[in-house]
């Protein structure tokens, strides 16, 4: 079955992207990539020396086998965003860019207007822009307007594991959407994964649930196997959930002849 | 705007408050029990239970609960910082500390050049993160030097901090806007009569110029916030009360830069006469401490200095710590060449290196860069 997810012009077989953060050591993080069959796995410039190639973490991901999505992770304007992600293009050539702009930083949910406006700015300047949000479809329209390559809408406050909190809306930015949806942040379980993925999403981005699990790279690999098992779902076409057995035509009985 | 001075009269955290301190005593496991249930974050109450007497026999649940807390919102990671002491010029007599006015020893301060020296051997052993820190003497460290400073160091390093004296809001804008982006002031004691008594000349006298240093930073930018009280100047449970109350305060209007919390415990230090200090804390208390206030807060930094001996630090790293100092030197010029005089004691002086080695061993990553030059200016 032919099921690429297109990202920008890139194809995609595995629709789960991987966080980097919080693992308790790089090759513990490498394996749990490993395991989660990612292609995609996005690092913090904020942890890395990104023009660096003997940088710890930079070194424990093959950069073969995965795309590497640098993160404006810690920016708290437009301006902090589009500097940061400026300096890593310049040392690096890198135009894709997880776009996250997190004023407070206790729960980091997403500026909408600040990201809006470096959005704009960044897509202007070339870059393939990945722009983390909360689950807003006004704004899910804007960015789209704005020239962004997907939106990545949050499920619940990132690194807190609850799972889809935002679900209805979710569903009406992917009623509406141009481009890919991945859901982001929050989601703590495979089977919230799972739940993303049959509701239509294109793919899902995990961190802490994986790099804060007991065992990380089981854990990845079981994130996997529920993006797969969601996405086939969604493609089989689900049977609508109903609350009650249906009654057999109660009130137009009468007009059977 | 609310003011911080007035919920602390308010509450009666400002003074010593015989109605509290028997609150705190009455404390019943029930009320323990309760707090140890309760998952929403701070209140004063929650805090005071597990602050309590009748807290201790729950502290290893306290710890494992921490742990959870700590691992689930900051991953298994630990991020190191060097403090670099620049000055120990002060106009203060703060009998608790070797550089006081009255010591007898001959104060300086490092050039650029030498200070610089001095961050090159940092960033030589991995540290990204550098903390520089001062007496306090407006003279000697003016903004204008940290600013020259701060511009050579941006080569080396992803994130600079301050531990100096008290500044106005406008050089804090200075400061920040040269790659500054951190600061750690410490009250020494909320408690105004205490504060008297230890602090009866120079600037510091002010106590309430003092206490509105984190707003000032705050105003100015600053993204990361550092408060903390000396343990051993007054009633510890009062203290950490106090520091909580502060924390809350600048978290609501300062909602774009992170609080975190020190513990300096007194050290020995030349010049300093420790009979004076009725308030010491033992281990376990100090623990009760950082536990209690990870479970009101589960986003705040918790960092933890070489004050503390390395069995001590070995073993709190894996509670609820994420920020430590290693290899750290207390005297200016210190990584260069021993020989002056530091503002206390270290109380583990193993190697960078070594103190990395331990944390991954315990299961955690040392993280040396988790911040970016960009970010600033």
């Amino acid at each position: 079955m032919n099921d690429k997810l297109i990202i920008a012009g890139k194809e995609f077989d595995s629709r789960l992207f991987i966080g980097t953060g919080k693992f308790s050591s790089n090759k513990i993080m490498a394996d749990a990539i490993e395991s989660s069959g990612t292609q995609m796995v996005t690092v913090a410039l904020r942890r890395v020396d990104i023009d660096n190639p003997n940088d710890n973490m930079l070194a424990a991901i093959d950069r073969k086998k995965y795309l590497l999505l640098p993160n404006t992770s810690g920016a708290r304007n437009a301006d902090e965003a589009v500097r940061l992600a400026r300096l890593a293009r310049a040392a690096t050539g890198i135009i894709w860019l997880k776009l996250e702009v997190t004023p407070d930083p206790y729960y980091l949910l997403p500026d909408p207007i600040e990201t809006l406006k470096a959005a704009e700015i960044l897509v202007k300047e070339g870059f393939i822009v990945l722009p983390y949000i909360n689950a807003d479809p006004v704004l899910a329209k804007k960015l789209q307007d704005a020239g962004v390559a997907t939106v990545m809408p949050l499920a619940s406050p990132i690194g807190s594991n609850q799972g889809l909190k935002t679900k209805s809306a979710i569903e009406i930015i992917i009623a509406q959407a141009t481009v890919p949806v991945v859901v982001d942040a929050g989601l703590g379980m495979p089977s919230h994964a799972a739940e993303a993925m049959e509701m239509g999403a294109d793919a899902v981005l995990v961190n802490t649930a994986i790099a804060a699990a007991k065992n990380p790279v089981q854990m990845a690999n079981a994130f996997k196997k529920a993006v797969q098992a969601g996405r086939q779902a969604f493609l089989a076409g689900g049977a609508e959930v109903k609350r009650q057995a249906d009654a057999s035509s109660p009130l137009t009985g009468f007009l059977r002849e | 705007m609310e003011n911080f001075q007035n919920i602390l009269a308010q509450i009666g955290l400002d003074r010593y408050n015989a109605e509290l301190i028997d609150a705190i005593e009455k404390t019943t496991p029930a009320d323990v029990e309760k707090a140890l249930a309760d998952k929403t974050g701070y209140n004063l109450q929650k805090l005071t239970a597990l602050l309590s007497p009748a807290a201790d026999k729950y502290l290893e649940q306290m710890a494992q609960k921490a742990q959870q807390i700590t691992r689930q919102r900051f991953g298994n990671i630990i991020q190191l910082y060097a403090p670099l002491y620049v000055s120990n010029f002060c106009v203060n007599s703060c009998p608790y500390c070797a550089f006081n006015i009255k010591g007898k020893f001959t104060p300086s301060r490092l050039t650029i050049e030498q200070a610089c020296k001095e961050a090159d051997i940092l960033a030589e052993m991995g540290f990204r993160h550098i903390l520089l820190v001062s007496g306090e003497d407006k003279k000697f460290v003016t903004t204008d030097y940290l600013t020259v400073l701060a511009a050579e160091l941006r080569k080396k390093f992803s994130s600079i901090s301050i531990e100096i004296y008290p500044a106005n809001q406008a050089d804090y804008e200075k400061l920040f806007a040269a790659g500054i982006d951190g600061i750690a002031l410490y009250q020494e004691t909320y408690d105004r009569d205490d504060y008297k008594k230890f602090h009866t000349a120079g600037p510091k006298a002010d106590y309430e110029y003092r206490l509105e240093t984190l707003e000032r930073a705050g105003n100015a930018g600053f993204r990361s916030l550092g408060i903390g009280f000396l343990i051993g100047l007054s009633d510890w449970r009062m203290q950490t009360l106090a520091m909580a109350q502060h924390a809350d305060f600048l978290m609501k209007h300062y909602w774009q830069s992170r609080v975190s919390f020190s513990f300096p415990r007194m050290r020995p230090a030349e010049n300093v006469n420790r009979d004076m200090f009725r308030y010491m804390i033992t281990d376990r208390q100090l623990v009760q401490m950082m536990t209690a206030l990870r479970l009101c807060f589960s986003d705040a930094e918790i960092v933890l200095s070489t004050r503390e001996n390395a069995q001590f630090r070995d073993n709190v790293s894996k509670i609820c710590i994420t920020r430590i100092s290693a290899g750290s030197k207390t005297n200016q010029g210190g990584y260069t060449d021993d020989s002056a005089i530091e503002q206390f004691e270290v109380a583990d002086a193993r190697s960078p290196a070594e103190v990395s080695r331990m944390l991954k061993q315990a299961g955690l990553e040392p993280v040396w860069k988790d911040w970016d030059i960009a970010f600033t200016g």
